[in-house]
């Protein structure tokens, strides 16, 4: 094994590790900060894959953006520091099932689908800002063009929701 | 980041081929030599702003510690670090640790990608190296992610602190960060469309004949707005209102710890100023005059031009402090989401079209100069019309009684009178303070009678 082989592995068992105690741990805002740290993981695996520019927007938006908003939610909800009763619910077991259940398809998929694609990390133009953004505005362009569909439909929702709120306040 | 460099200079189309060829002396010296720079930078930094203020509000400032005063910030330091280290029975311990450290660390390592200069040669060796720690494809996006991260030092510091002032104030500068944030984003993609590249080196190497800054105005004007409220400096210093939240996210801190919210506060302020230097001023390349002279870009005098630019924007920041009064906190978000992103955007699209023209077809830069002229001059003339509507609309609303409830409150936009419950009444004599009808006062005054 070379030496990025043995960091991948590592930060791919800090990335589950922390993701299980995203869902463990009884702190609301801890579990926020184990998020961050398996997007930070998942991060420096994209960076060993020499995927630079698809990195540093994963820390950029979700680290940066996404995490902190929903701690800017929690904290506006419940912001005591001290341990909190009643995180646990009943569902647990079939929540863990369905887990395993969900990540068992997409591992089986992905192996099914990229079992034979290697990548030459020494002299490939997979992760350069031109060769994703190539890649993303040609062959991936319905999925891209959808997925900001779906936003902008959530984007509206969240307007309605505050706006509609607000009509019944007066 | 070794890792990530080298993977880099293979991906990169930018020639970045100078970058990662040092021997490992080499970069120890100049991650040493960047951490020296940014904290005595710090120390001066401290000292200019106290003096600077004190001169425009005619007072003398600090001038005892040394010549002019210059020691200080030293002096402050190290009665920092003497005083008792508290830590809050209510606080989450580990958190409360780690956030000034996780606010300080970004503020430092943003400065990996800056260029200081030149590739120039190191003395008593025939080394040739460029005056920068590294550079890689995406190194502005790289400078935003880092400082993105420094936003949970100051999120973590207000909630581990378990108070309710430190929340607040956490609260309130993540919000801005996070808003700012974006309208820093849009303002660099004109930036980006420019130069070609993401590579703070190739950035400046794209300023040799122009700066970017003298012909994408509007972008350069959206990022000094944005970088003003990115480093929660006055006018936009919201979440340290001393009026309203004490001291804001570090309220609790003392000692070390508070020390080290406060350099990662002046180094923010450094990296903001060098990167809008690199981005929009030239970066190291000499001012104009001085420009003509060929032995101005070369060797290490380029850090001179790099520093003075630099502490140019420090200045800026100062006397912005010492001019204008605090922002609202409403209207400062207002701001940020309504003018400064949707003008961020229109102009990113109108770059993004001028490039594609000219690049695509060579039409005469005149006519898209005198098309876009029409087109402000169109949105000029529907902006006063539409303001026209708005301005006239807040006159309908109920006058607000700024002492409804006996404290000075200033209104929100929008905010009705709240309905008060006397405080002598037995029961149900609620009514709206606002109300003709003084619903609530008969019943004081019966209950005073009897």
């Amino acid at each position: 094994m070379s030496a990025v082989e043995v960091l991948f592995a590592l930060l791919g068992l800090v990335a589950v590790g922390s993701a299980l105690l995203v869902v463990t741990t009884a702190r609301l805002v801890h579990a926020a900060l184990w998020l961050v740290v398996t997007l930070g993981a998942l991060a420096g695996c994209y960076l060993l894959l020499a995927a630079e520019f698809v990195a540093w927007v994963q820390v950029l938006i979700y680290v940066g953006a996404v995490v902190v908003l929903l701690l800017f939610a929690l904290m506006l909800t419940r912001a005591p520091t001290a341990a909190e009763a009643g995180t646990v619910t009943a569902n647990r077991p079939l929540a863990a099932g369905l887990a395993v259940l969900v990540a068992a398809a997409l591992v089986s998929s992905l192996v099914a689908g990229f079992r034979d694609v290697r990548i030459d990390l020494d002299d490939s133009v997979v992760g350069s800002a031109e060769t994703t953004g190539e890649a993303l505005f040609t062959s991936w362009v319905l999925p891209f063009e959808v997925l900001s569909v779906l936003l902008l439909a959530a984007l509206v929702g969240a307007i309605v929701l505050s706006r509609s709120t607000r009509g019944g306040g007066r | 980041m070794n890792l990530a460099h080298g993977a880099g200079v293979i991906l990169a189309k930018d020639d970045l081929s100078e970058f990662g060829n040092d021997p490992w002396w080499l970069w120890l010296v100049k991650g040493v030599l960047i951490f020296v720079i940014l904290v005595v930078l710090t120390l001066f930094n401290i000292w200019a702003e106290r003096r600077v203020v004190a001169r425009m509000q005619h007072r003398v400032g600090p001038n005892v510690h040394g010549p002019f005063g210059l020691l200080q910030s030293l002096a402050d330091g190290i009665k920092l670090a003497l005083k008792e280290d508290v830590v809050p029975k209510a606080a989450d311990k580990v958190l409360f640790i780690i956030a000034p450290v996780i606010s300080t660390i970004p503020a430092f390592i943003a400065f990996a990608v800056i260029p200081f200069g030149p590739v120039v040669t190191v003395p008593f060796t025939d080394i040739e190296t460029p005056l920068q720690l590294t550079d890689m494809p995406v190194a502005v996006l790289y400078i935003l992610a880092v400082a993105s991260v420094g936003i949970y030092g100051i999120v973590l510091a207000g909630w581990s602190s378990g108070s309710t002032y430190a929340l607040l104030g956490g609260l309130r500068s993540s919000a801005q960060m996070i808003s700012y944030e974006v309208a820093m984003g849009l303002a660099f993609v004109a930036v980006f469309l420019y130069a070609g590249s993401m590579s703070t080196s190739e950035i400046v190497a794209a300023q040799e004949r122009l700066w970017f800054g003298l012909i994408l105005i509007p972008s350069f004007l959206i990022y000094i707005a944005a970088m003003v409220g990115e480093t929660n400096r006055a006018p936009f210093d919201l979440p340290e209102a001393e009026g309203e939240l004490v001291g804001g996210f570090h309220t609790e801190y003392s000692s070390l710890k508070f020390a080290l919210f406060f350099l990662a506060e002046y180094v923010n302020m450094v990296t903001v100023g060098a990167l809008a230097t690199t981005l929009f001023l030239g970066g190291w390349m000499a001012p104009w005059p001085l420009s003509l002279w060929d032995g101005a870009n070369q060797g290490y005098l380029p850090l001179l031009w790099f520093l003075g630019k630099t502490m140019l924007f420090i200045f800026f920041f100062i006397w912005l402090r010492g001019t204008l009064p605090r922002m609202r906190y409403d209207q400062f978000m207002k701001l940020g989401w309504k003018v400064l992103i949707p003008v961020a955007l229109l102009w990113t699209v109108a770059v993004a079209t001028i490039r594609a023209i000219t690049l695509d077809e060579g039409i005469d830069r005149r006519y898209i100069i005198g098309a876009a002229l029409v087109a402000v001059l169109v949105f000029l003339a529907l902006s006063f019309v539409g303001e026209k509507a708005t301005e006239e609309e807040p006159e309908e609303e109920p006058e607000f009684d700024a002492f409804a409830g006996g404290y000075p409150v200033p209104p929100m936009p929008g905010q009705q009178l709240p309905v008060l419950t006397s405080v002598t009444g037995s029961t149900g004599t609620s009514a709206g303070a606002g109300d003709t009808d003084d619903g609530g006062a008969p019943v004081s005054e019966e209950d005073r009678g009897a």
